[in-house]
């Protein structure tokens, strides 16, 4: 019982990872009909926010400390991050201490300016092309970025940790009434579990409660009918662009303290990411996030050690068994529509 | 080729005779050669082929390094390095055997087909005479077998598998870096000091060979210390977020996990495992310990703060205090402004003892180079004195314990040396069961 | 129109010379720059890189006959090439190092899986079916790395060992691998000759190769204008239509599924054939993104662009991840130091670790520039030089009309 419960969270929490990076590309894939590869870039992209504003929050200035020596045998220079020294030491420190956070906030007018200048420099001109060319367009950039991001930092995983506060972890088994210690789970995945709700909950209200929303939604369903109308819907699928790369750079920075981010790490989530997204139906956001959530919580049960005895290495495929079977007996994945993207 | 008239009959028939072992051509036809790739101008070619991308890119980066500083020091750059502690003096810092040592470099994207590949054209395009480097084991047996055809030596550079001198070694093919048996030859007995005899192990490995090899030597070596072994389980190679791998363990009675990963995926088990509070666990009224036993510097510095503390093992680390590491360290460490990693020193260290066993050989061809290097004991190359063992082609040294260091000075002062386990220790006979099944074979010159 | 022997009308029969022309002398035409010049690291003229680029060409033939003619995008067709290569290494390991039987069976055993998974997969269309392919794919590969290991050996491939049983070449002579030939002309041997300052090598594998590609051309030029090629076509344009003059278009994009799975499995034979080693990395899905972007760089629905598309890709990898700092600072040497520098680190970070760079960068600019592919890019230029208005060959074109309407994708009920 312990086991499988302990089993559904982590299922629940790959799920949301999974739920929000597919919620990123539906929008984006789903919905404008777009083919993007280059979306694991963005959760890339993401991840890498956290990183760099937490190099920012560690840049340094050196002092030398005459009485120890560093590696050649020359005076060790001890950095001091510049934020110690301006806010004092204890403020200082916790500024680092919770770059990723933070990096959230940072992240968001980044990602939102990432989309933007993809959507307006690139894909705009990429709507009426080929689903082939935008394959091809897409993978270019992906590549390019992730070059870019490898120059910078390396292409080694990096360190990122949550803050202190929440690195240990939470007796969940108490509250529900079992014995203590026994279901015990990390902070940082529930609160990465809460944040994804949070985020799919608001991109959903958006979408349903606004004019905008409804406006969009429209766009999705017949863009040419609510051009006829006067209404200027390449605006608006801009910002959508911009609103799902903020959504899936999110996902990164939340990521980041599970994942140790490295240059790579978009390329890794990029198929597992159309599946869920074809899985969960074309053109579908609920179907989106219910296919992630499925496939994250039968990978985790997937990895069962009695289950693994039966079926040896069902771990590596389960979630590309559960693509199969679900396609062959729902045609058009859990939720999805006629006609999108089936020709 | 010849002009005959082939009748369907004829060609069968010749067919048949060639099938049954006819003398074939080799590589390489051009007669002016004696072996492959004889150097006939001023200078020779080496072929470093190492990963620049993917996720050893980093890796590949150092040992490229390391690669540049060898080539300075043979030709006389630089401040000479290890060649002023090596025990043998047949370089003089003139290049080898006179000729000014040139290179290529190339890309394996640590994977077998583009690294043969890349080999490949090293050997074919570049007439690189030795082909050295690489960050994985798939990626060293691939390459190892490519050369043994084409008649070219290999000089393998980090991997860790028993398999590269154990069931896929080759005669053309030599290993100065440690094995997974000597990992858990020389981490056990730390281990059972440390822990204790009366341990409960749980093994999570990556599903490869190398993660194979890996769980095999270390669950060998501590059940031999009464280490009992709870479960072993196969990860998939990449999994990304292992937590589904790691909460099983807090339901077992286990309390020891040993994590048999390398890389990104030994920074991820790593990550999550301290994450879901492994190492606060009392269980069975002893502290819960997580081993790792194969550690990488530069991969550590992914894990952050959890490596402290965590026992492994590595194959040199530059803390070392010897001639031949201080002398390395100091002379990377003063043309890049960092100290090298394990990988850059293997590295390092085969491009010397290549270069060396020509000198003594007094020839590039490679089977002079295979008799000057079977057999061969030197010293002052850092692990202290040390044998190319001729029944397999790997190198027997110390091997160093390490542990995550508590507080580090710097962002490279990662481990610290828990203990220097003398070669004597790790050695194993040629014909041990988990080196058996391979043949080295005759050395191929071309 | 009038036919010749080889069935095929003037206009293509001229084509298929000119590429008869290039495959043969592609030896000569990859080693433009002299030796020991600056500019020899860009020549391509050696066996390994000319035979990946013959075998490449015809995974990504054969990868059109399916999407350029049908529009079924496969997400998953490099795992008919691991299979094929898997094959190949089972039979020269098992009957005899003689490529022929190792190259029929990895197109049979490939052919075989391309049906069962086009069988099934061809229940979807549109992207439920470019999935199902990678799902497919994707099982193969992690099966391959992981748990069928005694069969491929995981990760380190697939390789002949000196105790294989080889039946049919006799007892095992001497300690060294035997290696691949036809007939006893060894796949690996070389004739080198010296002429102008270059070094040109011929090898036979290479030749080898060059004779399958031209075949597997001269097919698919028969196919791209048989009956079943229009036939294919009109699956591509409108299948309800064709459903409706009471024609079922499932076994033809079937029949199409398992030609290019099979021309998949003997490039990947072929793969083998030049070099006895089969990874399981073959079958990732970046290598099947591969021949698809190879395919969409060359010109999606020509005939000679995917071969070109083969050609670029496999060449970027293999010359430029090859030009180091090293190598740079030879070339630049000459400019005043400051200068050099920069230089350097510009050209840096497009080739040895950065080559993925270019490779990225060329993709965006083709298919921004050049929609139709590189193809596209060659017919302007040919077409500027003649500086009139040439007839394009209508099947060559990358037929507009054919393409998705943006239309209907985001079209709802």
């Amino acid at each position: 019982m312990e086991t499988i419960l302990l089993q559904l969270l982590n299922g629940l929490d790959k799920g949301s990872a999974y739920a929000l990076i597919a919620l990123g590309l539906t929008l984006i894939f789903g919905t404008l009909g777009v083919v993007n590869f280059a979306h694991g870039a963005l959760f890339m992209i993401g991840a890498f926010c956290a990183v760099t504003l937490s190099r920012l929050l560690n840049l340094s200035f050196e002092t030398v400390d005459p009485t120890r020596t560093d590696f050649l045998g020359n005076p060790l220079k001890v950095k001091t991050p510049y934020v110690e020294a301006w806010f004092g030491p204890d403020f200082g420190h916790a500024l680092i201490d919770w770059s990723v956070p933070l990096a959230i906030l940072f992240s968001i007018p980044i990602m939102i300016a990432v989309g933007f200048i993809m959507e307006r420099g690139l894909i705009k001109h990429f709507y009426k092309r080929p689903h082939a060319d935008q394959i091809l367009v897409t993978f270019g950039l992906a590549i390019v970025l992730q070059e870019v991001i490898k120059y910078v930092y390396g292409a080694n995983p990096i360190s990122t940790p949550a803050p202190d506060a929440f690195k240990g972890s939470f007796d969940f088994g108490a509250l529900l009434g079992f014995d203590p210690n026994l279901i015990i789970y990390p902070y940082w995945r529930l609160i990465y579990f809460g944040f994804a709700a949070v985020v799919i909950g608001a991109v959903f209200s958006f979408l349903q409660f606004t004019t905008f929303g409804m406006v969009v939604r429209a766009g999705m369903a017949d863009r040419e009918t609510v051009g006829l109308l006067g209404i200027n819907i390449d605006r608006r699928f801009t910002l959508m662009f911009g609103l799902a790369a903020a959504v899936a750079g999110m996902a990164g920075v939340m990521y980041a303290p599970i994942l140790s981010p490295n240059y790579h790490m978009g390329m890794d989530f990029l198929v597992l990411s159309f599946v869920v997204v074809v899985v969960g139906g074309m053109g579908s956001l609920p179907g989106a996030v219910a296919a992630g959530f499925l496939l994250g919580i039968l990978e985790s049960f997937a990895s069962m050690n009695w289950i693994k005895d039966i079926i040896p290495g069902i771990d590596q495929i389960i979630i590309y068994v559960v693509a199969i079977v679900i396609l062959l007996t729902r045609p058009r994945g859990l939720m999805g529509r006629k006609g999108v993207m089936e020709e | 080729m010849t002009k005959t008239d082939l009748t369907r009959r004829r060609v069968l028939k010749s067919g048949a005779v060639a099938g049954a072992g006819l003398a074939l051509p080799t590589m390489f036809t051009s007669g002016a050669y004696a072996f492959t790739n004889e150097p006939m101008g001023g200078t020779v070619t080496l072929g470093f082929n190492v990963p620049q991308s993917g996720p050893y890119a980093d890796e590949g980066a150092d040992e490229l390094r390391a690669y540049q500083l060898a080539v300075e020091h043979l030709n006389g750059e630089g401040d000479g390095g290890m060649l002023n502690t090596f025990s043998s003096k047949a370089l003089e810092g003139n290049g080898i055997l006179g000729k000014k040592v040139d290179y290529v470099t190339g890309d394996t994207q640590t994977k077998s087909d583009a690294a043969r590949a890349s080999a490949k054209s090293m050997i074919e395009k570049d007439g690189a005479v030795m082909i050295t480097g690489g960050s994985s084991s798939g990626v060293a047996v691939a390459v190892q077998g490519l050369c043994q055809e084409a008649g070219v030596i290999f000089m393998a550079g980090l991997t860790h598998s028993n398999d590269t001198t154990g069931k896929d070694k080759k005669a053309n093919g030599f290993r100065h870096f440690f094995n997974a048996y000597m990992s858990g030859a020389a981490l056990a007995p730390v281990l059972a000091a440390r822990y204790g005899t009366d341990r409960k192990a749980y093994h999570l490995t990556a599903d490869y060979t190398w993660g194979w090899t890996q769980e095999e030597s270390i669950a060998a070596a501590t059940e031999a210390l009464g280490w009992q072994t709870v479960n072993k389980v196969r990860t998939p190679l990449g999994a990304g977020d292992f937590s589904s791998y790691i909460t099983p363990v807090l339901q077992t009675d286990a309390d020891v996990l040993i994590l048999n990963h390398y890389g990104g995926d030994m920074v991820n088990s790593l990550t999550n495992a301290v994450q879901f509070g492994l190492r606060d666990k009392m269980v069975n009224g002893k502290q819960f310990e997580i081993v790792v036993p194969l550690f990488s510097r530069l991969m550590a510095r992914g894990a952050g703060e959890n490596i402290k503390g965590i026992l492994g093992s590595t194959n040199w680390h530059w803390s070392l205090t010897d001639e031949g590491s201080q002398a390395f360290v100091k002379s990377f460490g003063t043309k890049y402004g960092f100290p090298p990693s394990q990988a850059a020193h293997t590295c390092y260290v085969q491009t010397l003892l290549y270069a060396d066993a020509v000198a003594r050989a007094g020839s590039f061809n490679p089977c002079a180079v295979v008799e000057a290097l079977e057999g061969y004991e030197f010293d002052g190359l850092g692990n202290g004195p040390t044998l190319y063992r001729a029944e397999d082609h790997q190198c027997f040294k110390d091997v160093l314990v390490v542990r995550g260091k508590e507080n580090p000075t710097s962002e490279f002062d990662l481990l610290e040396v828990v203990e220097i386990t003398p070669a004597a220790q790790v050695t194993y006979a040629p014909d041990h069961p988990m080196f058996a099944g391979g043949a080295l074979g005759e050395c191929n010159a071309g | 129109m009038k036919k010749n022997i080889l069935g095929l009308n003037p206009k293509d029969t001229k084509f298929l010379l000119i590429v008869v022309f290039l495959t043969l002398f592609t030896p000569i035409l990859l080693q433009p720059f002299a030796a020991g010049s600056e500019l020899a690291q860009f020549n391509g003229g050696y066996p390994d890189l000319m035979q990946k680029i013959a075998i490449f060409g015809i995974f990504a033939v054969g990868f059109n006959i399916l999407f350029g003619l049908t529009g079924y995008l496969s997400f998953g067709h490099a795992a008919f090439l691991g299979i094929g290569s898997y094959a190949a290494v089972w039979m020269f390991k098992l009957l005899t190092m003689n490529v022929i039987p190792g190259i029929l069976l990895a197109m049979v055993v490939s052919g075989l899986f391309a049906a069962a998974i086009g069988y099934v997969s061809l229940r979807r269309s549109g992207i439920y079916f470019s999935i199902l392919t990678l799902a497919f794919a994707q099982m193969c590969y992690k099966m391959a790395y992981s748990v069928l290991t005694p069969l491929t050996n995981g990760e380190t491939g697939l390789q002949l060992t000196l105790n294989d049983p080889r039946i049919l070449d006799g007892a095992q002579q001497g300690s060294s691998l035997p290696v691949t030939n036809i007939f006893g002309l060894a796949m690996n041997s070389s004739y080198k000759v010296e002429a102008l300052g270059r070094v040109f090598t011929f090898n036979v594998g290479f030749y080898f190769c060059a004779v399958i590609a031209i075949l597997a051309f001269y097919v698919a030029i028969r196919l791209f204008r048989s009956p079943f090629g229009m036939m294919l076509r009109a699956v591509k344009s409108n299948q309800q239509r064709m459903t409706y003059t009471g024609l079922d278009p499932k076994p033809y994009t079937l029949a199409a599924f398992v030609i290019s799975g099979m021309y998949a499995g003997l490039a990947g034979g072929l793969l083998a054939a030049m070099d006895p080693l089969a990874g399981a990395d073959r079958m990732l899905w970046t290598a099947s993104g591969e021949v698809v972007i190879m395919t969409i760089l060359g010109g999606a629905g020509t005939l000679m662009g995917p071969v070109l598309g083969a050609g670029v890709i496999k060449y970027l990898e293999n010359i430029f991840s090859k030009i180091n700092e090293g190598v740079l600072h030879d070339w630049f040497s000459f400019l005043p130091d400051g200068v050099e520098d920069v230089v350097i680190w510009v050209f840096a970070r497009f080739t040895g670790e950065g080559w993925h760079l270019t490779l990225g960068v060329t993709f965006m600019l083709v298919v921004t520039f050049l929609p139709g592919g590189l193809i596209e890019g060659l017919k302007r230029l040919a077409s500027r030089i003649r500086n009139g208005s040439q007839k394009r060959d209508k099947y060559d074109d990358p037929d507009p009309e054919h393409r998705p309407d943006p239309g209907k994708r985001v079209a709802g009920e």
